[in-house]
């Protein structure tokens, strides 16, 4: 029977901050960029608590990890707004074709 | 526990005052708000501009010996203290200069910008002392929430929300790349706090073992993607030409200047005490070993000076040519990190003292301008010397002055770097660092020709008049920068005076 350890929480977070960045760099449409970021957020979540719990260090983690939700929903709130913003003005959330500030 | 938040909050009554500033006008902005329609927003301004001014007259009765808040939350340093001093004045004067922007009493809702000031300088406060990782973020977090909202504040503009809206994704991708970083360093070290990751690492963890010391390295980066991000050093500006051009100017000044030092502030604390072996002989200090510092800030530096000066001369809004500018002077601000002493320390602080007199002049003038005649193009700014000749005498001022020449302020600033650089046995960068002033005079001297020597477009050299207000505040602007760069005495003290860091 193999035991779930810290090794195999570091690689699901590993995999899941990779997608979060595949997500942000490849997808063009405003929202799902915004998911990107939060997956990358979440990835670092699961670090936090796998290290606290695997290396019985003190609540540093679970505190962080508790404040990194807190924040990535307030930080949604606000993306979301702009984006909304965005759509009433523009007509799109593309963000190629959100492009009239140019060099 | 109780007694060490009891303890920590009589030094803690600058950042509590702000707080209750947000909060009041807030409350008073729904009040005043929803009577008239046409509201100006001024109530709401007054509010604001009152608790800043409450919150910087609190920090000269500050008890300023080095110390750790709340635990190991926020430190309590002369270090934080100047920086606080520069937060607090740029939120004024940004307030100030806020009410009478025309392109912000358009809005329907401005008491609510006044608001979004406030929260932010609250979060610029708290990254000047914050030394925890926790605080770190969770103060980034806090200036960034409020910017993303105040560059897309000009709803009437196109390009206020597609600054924003760039803002927002990149701003939350490098925070969560920082968040990674933290994540990973927590794992190493154990700890979050400075100075215990700093004891852990100085003990050998993670820096001796083949597998995790790659993981330090990778963990180091992340982190500094984070405060590269937040004082836009190149490779992650990319955000900053957008942001700068779209938001209201305002703001972009406020970014420009505050935003940037309070970036500052939280990456000299986190690598000067958690990645130095804190001993410090003969006002130097000595990196832990094994992972070279000096030479990756020195590339950043080199690549964000050039960068910004090179693209800088292909621009033609002057808001652009100033975010440009400003990205530039992150990498000169870069050189006195590197050196890595104490002489660098002072060279880092004076130069933002007098970055605060020329750019926020700068910014000044390009808004009083864009009210005028409705436009920052560079072409608009054709004969603008016949027209309106204190004005171009002011911008050109603060322009010189960015470029670094003497008799000027800005030459003291730089002067100061370069010889810490030296001082460090770097004289390659210092030599890139004089190239590139030399460089930024030819984009600096682009706006002077169109100001002296062209004809103004359309033939239309009528006299663009100012209020004395504005007159009054360019003049203020302009005497510092001239005082400064010859009577500079009290500033360097000042400086040196503040260096001091909170170790362990």
């Amino acid at each position: 029977m193999l035991e779930i350890g810290l090794t195999h929480y570091l690689i699901v977070s590993a995999l899941l901050f990779c997608l979060g960045f595949l997500a942000l760099t490849i997808r063009r449409n405003a929202v799902l960029m915004l998911m990107g970021i939060e997956l990358m957020l979440n990835s670092a979540n699961i670090n936090l608590i796998a290290f606290s719990r695997y290396q019985g260090l003190m609540l540093d983690g679970h505190v962080l990890a508790l404040f990194v939700i807190i924040l990535a929903a307030a930080e949604a709130a606000v993306a979301l707004a702009i984006v909304l913003h965005i759509y009433r003005t523009h007509n799109t959330v593309e963000a190629d074709r959100i492009s009239s500030l140019k060099e | 526990m109780i007694e060490i938040i009891f303890d920590s909050i009589p030094s803690f009554w600058p950042e509590i005052t702000i707080a209750l500033t947000f909060v009041i006008s807030m409350i008073v902005e729904f009040i005043v708000g929803r009577k008239g329609k046409a509201s100006t927003g001024m109530t709401t301004g007054f509010v604001v501009l009152l608790g800043l001014v409450v919150t910087i007259f609190q920090l000269p009765f500050q008890d300023l010996e080095p110390r750790l808040l709340f635990g190991t939350m926020v430190a309590v340093d002369p270090f934080s203290a100047f920086f606080k001093y520069l937060i607090l004045a740029t939120g004024i004067i940004i307030v100030v200069f806020s009410m009478q922007s025309r392109e912000l009493r358009e809005q329907e809702t401005v008491g609510e910008f006044y608001c979004f000031i406030a929260a932010m300088t609250f979060g610029m406060l708290l990254m000047t002392g914050a030394s925890n990782l926790l605080m770190v973020y969770l103060a980034i977090e806090l200036v960034s929430l409020s910017s993303y909202i105040l560059a897309g504040f000009s709803k009437k503009q196109k390009r206020s929300g597609e600054a924003a809206l760039k803002y927002v994704l990149f701003g939350g991708a490098s925070s969560a790349v920082m968040l990674y970083g933290i994540s990973l360093l927590y794992g190493l070290t154990g700890a979050l706090d400075f100075s215990s990751i700093q004891a852990a690492l100085a003990g050998g963890v993670a820096v001796h073992s083949v597998h995790s010391f790659p993981i330090l390295i990778l963990a180091s980066l992340m982190i500094l993607v984070g405060f590269g991000y937040k004082i836009s050093a190149v490779p992650f500006h990319f955000w900053t030409p957008d942001v700068y051009e779209g938001a209201p100017i305002t703001v972009t000044a406020y970014l420009a200047v505050a935003s940037k030092a309070a970036g500052f502030a939280v990456m000299i604390r986190f690598f000067y005490v958690t990645f130095f072996d804190s001993f410090v002989d003969l006002g130097h200090w000595v990196s832990l070993p094994h992972i070279d510092w000096v030479m990756m800030i020195a590339i950043l530096s080199v690549l964000t000076m050039t960068l910004g000066n090179l693209v800088a001369i292909w621009q033609d809004n002057l808001k652009r040519l100033l975010a440009y500018s400003s990205i530039a002077h992150a990498g000169y601000i870069l050189m006195g990190v590197v050196a890595m002493s104490d002489l660098g320390l002072t060279a880092v602080m004076l130069y933002f003292l007098i970055y605060f007199f020329m750019n926020l002049g700068a910014f000044y003038v390009v808004m009083a301008i864009a009210d005028r005649i409705g436009s920052e193009h560079i072409d608009d700014y054709r004969g603008l010397a016949k027209r309106a000749p204190l004005i171009a005498a002011g911008l050109s001022v603060f322009l010189v002055s960015l470029t670094g020449l003497p008799p000027l302020a800005g030459f003291i600033g730089k002067w100061m770097l370069f010889s810490a650089v030296i001082e460090a046995n770097l004289i390659w960068l210092a030599i890139i660092g004089v190239v590139n002033s030399a460089i930024s005079l030819y984009y600096y001297a682009r706006v002077f020709r169109n100001m002296y020597l062209r004809e103004p477009m359309d033939g239309d050299d009528s006299p663009i008049r100012f209020s004395p207000l504005v007159i009054v505040i360019t003049i203020l602007f302009i005497i510092p920068n001239l005082i400064f760069g010859i009577y500079f005495g009290p500033l360097v003290t000042y400086a040196q005076n503040s260096i001091e860091l909170f170790l362990r």
